[in-house]
């Protein structure tokens, strides 16, 4: 819980990670190159007092996540999103047995969701429903750049990737997190491209799909889909750190976001422990879209509350304090709207 | 084979026979533009090294550098194959090696590049066709954010103009400025005419929108500008962490919004500041 000026607000960190990228873990120099990047954009993106050293930032550990994220954090609740990364780490990236393990250990903070890749075909998909059964399974991450044999990327339209929705839907896993990369095959094309989250929205209406990073760098294609569809979310991985180092680019970011997909489908993360919630929620908080911004209006208290923890709490069955709930916002003045409109996407 | 970005940014040659050195090396590289930002790659800060050697004909070797390891390999490959081009266009020169540094892919299209393997050759079973449809993308892109940046300029120093009515302006009614240059350029980028009475707000095929469909229209078109800006700046900024001093090498990259009144002074101009507003 955070509270200021006498407004009290429920957090829900969306996005958060254990992993383990110390050298001994990395099985080649991908390993390093991929830690190296979200180093980069923590040391770009983080005010200076809450930049960390390199060696502490390759691995945290429970006690320390639970100090970050919830003692200092604010959080009254987080979701483990691992990235797997097999190809570049030894046990993968996101470390499932100890998040899973912390999650057991605080189930009113935490809750673990798993991944899956439809390359592994039949296996996979039964690999799945243990994991389902394992983890009381009610979101999963999926990484569409995760390497994978001579593949270097998958579409969440491929005829076996429906199938695993088709078993998510079965096994109650309703919210799907994607975070989408640039390495899918072939490469003629642009690989962060977010069609296939529009197709594969429209054939599963019943479950959730939140684009991390709002679609970024494809903000714009995120955003027109998202008008089309109201089973998709966007999540605010990424984004949310621009408050402190290009503000009038935040705001612009949630102008947009709230003009287009509207204030109760925005869901605050940390996308720690690339960075740390507490600057982050004290700097939202906090936020307002410049005046010379006029295109946009202000960003309301209730569409704060809502996007810090309220919106996440309802994906996830989350108990929120009676006095702290709100009701839905009017459908946006964009949308959802027909397909048949979609023709002004060929903008 | 010509890179087809070579139509643009074309800056003043210096006269043929000239000696070849680093500048003129780094000026034939001003055409290679990097299609999701929109700017050369000169301006970037992309260019990390160049080497000229003596002699005639004149040996180059260019090393290219961008903000990630992990920067996405089709478009890293089509701004390292781009500049070899670019550089083995001069006159006088011998032969060119291009090498990307710490990139995922740096063996794969270092090795496509040294034995000019082209695209398919460089990703082999990663390739179908070509990167025309992904280059044909990102100029569609950048046409319609040079369009938002336009009209956006021009609602903001005209209170008369509705936002509604911004599908009956024609290039003709846009001021002579450099963002109305940039939108000419993008215009003839992606084969639309530039006639001063054609309409500005044009879909990629240079049809116009119905009138009801005008507000939508720019509404997408800014997305579309905020989006290629922010990547602009958060990759700007990337390269800076990740080589220091790389951000002496990147020119400023121009503010969207540097002709920008602010809209406020247009919808709550104070009448007792209008002198002051004018001087």
């Amino acid at each position: 819980m955070y509270s200021k000026n006498g407004e009290d607000f429920y957090i829900v960190d969306a996005h958060i990670a254990l992993w383990d990228a110390r050298p001994e873990n990395q099985r080649n120099i991908h390993g390093k190159q991929f830690i190296d990047c979200f180093y980069d954009y923590h040391r770009n993106l983080s005010p200076e007092s809450e930049q960390w050293g390199y060696e502490e930032y390759l691995y945290q550990g429970g006690e320390r996540l639970m100090k970050d994220v919830f003692t200092d954090g604010y959080a009254d609740h987080a979701i483990f999103q691992p990235a797997y990364l097999k190809e570049f780490y030894n046990t993968g990236f996101g470390q499932s047995e100890e998040a899973f393990a912390l999650a057991q250990a605080h189930p009113d903070k935490l809750t673990y969701n798993h991944n899956f890749d439809p390359r592994n075909g039949e296996q996979g998909l039964e690999q799945l429903h243990a994991d389902a059964e394992k983890y009381g399974l009610k979101g999963v991450k999926l990484y569409t750049a995760e390497w994978h044999g001579d593949s270097r990327g998958w579409k969440l339209d491929d005829p076996w990737a429906v199938r695993y929705f088709e078993a998510c839907r079965e096994l109650g896993i309703r919210n799907i997190h994607v975070h989408k990369g640039p390495t899918i095959r072939p490469l003629d094309r642009d690989a962060f491209d977010v069609a296939d989250i529009d197709h594969i929205a429209s054939d599963f209406t019943d479950l959730n799909f939140i684009v991390e990073h709002v679609g970024l760098p494809r903000l714009e294609d995120f955003c027109w889909i998202a008008t089309q569809e109201p089973n998709v979310y966007g999540g605010l991985a990424v984004a949310m750190p621009f408050i402190h180092t290009r503000p009038k680019y935040f705001a612009q970011i949630m102008g947009e976001l709230l003009y287009w997909i509207g204030e109760d489908r925005i869901l605050f993360s940390s996308d720690y422990a690339i960075w740390t919630p507490k600057w982050l929620v004290e700097s939202f908080v906090d936020f307002q879209i410049p005046e010379e911004l006029g295109e946009y209006a202000p960003i309301t208290l209730e569409q704060k509350k809502k996007i810090l923890g309220l919106n996440a709490a309802k994906l996830y069955d989350l108990e929120v304090p009676a006095r702290l709930r709100l009701p839905d916002a009017d459908e946006t003045a964009t949308g959802p709207r027909q397909p048949e409109r979609a023709d002004l996407a060929a903008v | 084979m010509a890179p087809a970005t070579l139509t643009t940014r074309v800056r003043l040659d210096p006269p043929p026979g000239a000696g070849l050195d680093e500048e003129r090396v780094r000026r034939a590289m001003d055409v290679v533009i990097d299609p999701e930002l929109d700017e050369p790659i000169t301006d970037l800060g992309f260019v990390r090294s160049v080497e000229v050697g003596t002699g005639g004909p004149t040996d180059v070797t260019v090393h290219l550098r961008l903000p990630t390891s992990f920067c996405s390999p089709n478009f890293a490959y089509l701004m390292a194959s781009d500049a070899k081009d670019a550089v083995s266009a001069l006159p006088g020169v011998g032969r060119v090696v291009v090498e990307l540094d710490d990139h995922h892919d740096s063996v794969i299209i270092n090795a496509g590049l040294a034995t000019d393997a082209g695209y398919r050759g460089t990703f082999r079973h990663e390739a179908e066709q070509d990167l025309d449809e992904l280059r044909e993308t990102f100029r569609r892109k950048a046409h319609t954010a040079a369009m938002e940046r336009a009209l956006t300029g021009l609602l903001r120093s005209r209170s008369d103009l509705e936002e509604a009515r911004v599908g009956d302006v024609v290039l003709g009614d846009l001021p002579d400025d450099e963002v109305t240059r940039s939108l000419l350029r993008r215009r003839s980028e992606i084969g639309l005419d530039t006639d001063p009475a054609s309409p500005v707000l044009v879909d990629a095929h240079g049809t116009p929108y119905a009138e009801g469909e005008v507000p939508m229209a720019l509404r997408r078109a800014r997305s579309t500008r905020i989006s290629i800006d922010g990547n602009a700046h958060f990759c700007r900024g990337l390269l800076a962490t990740r080589y220091p001093g790389s951000e002496a090498d990147q020119s400023e990259r121009p503010d969207p919004d540097r002709t920008f009144v602010p809209l406020t002074e247009i919808t709550t101009r104070p009448t007792t500041s209008t002198k002051e507003l004018s001087a």
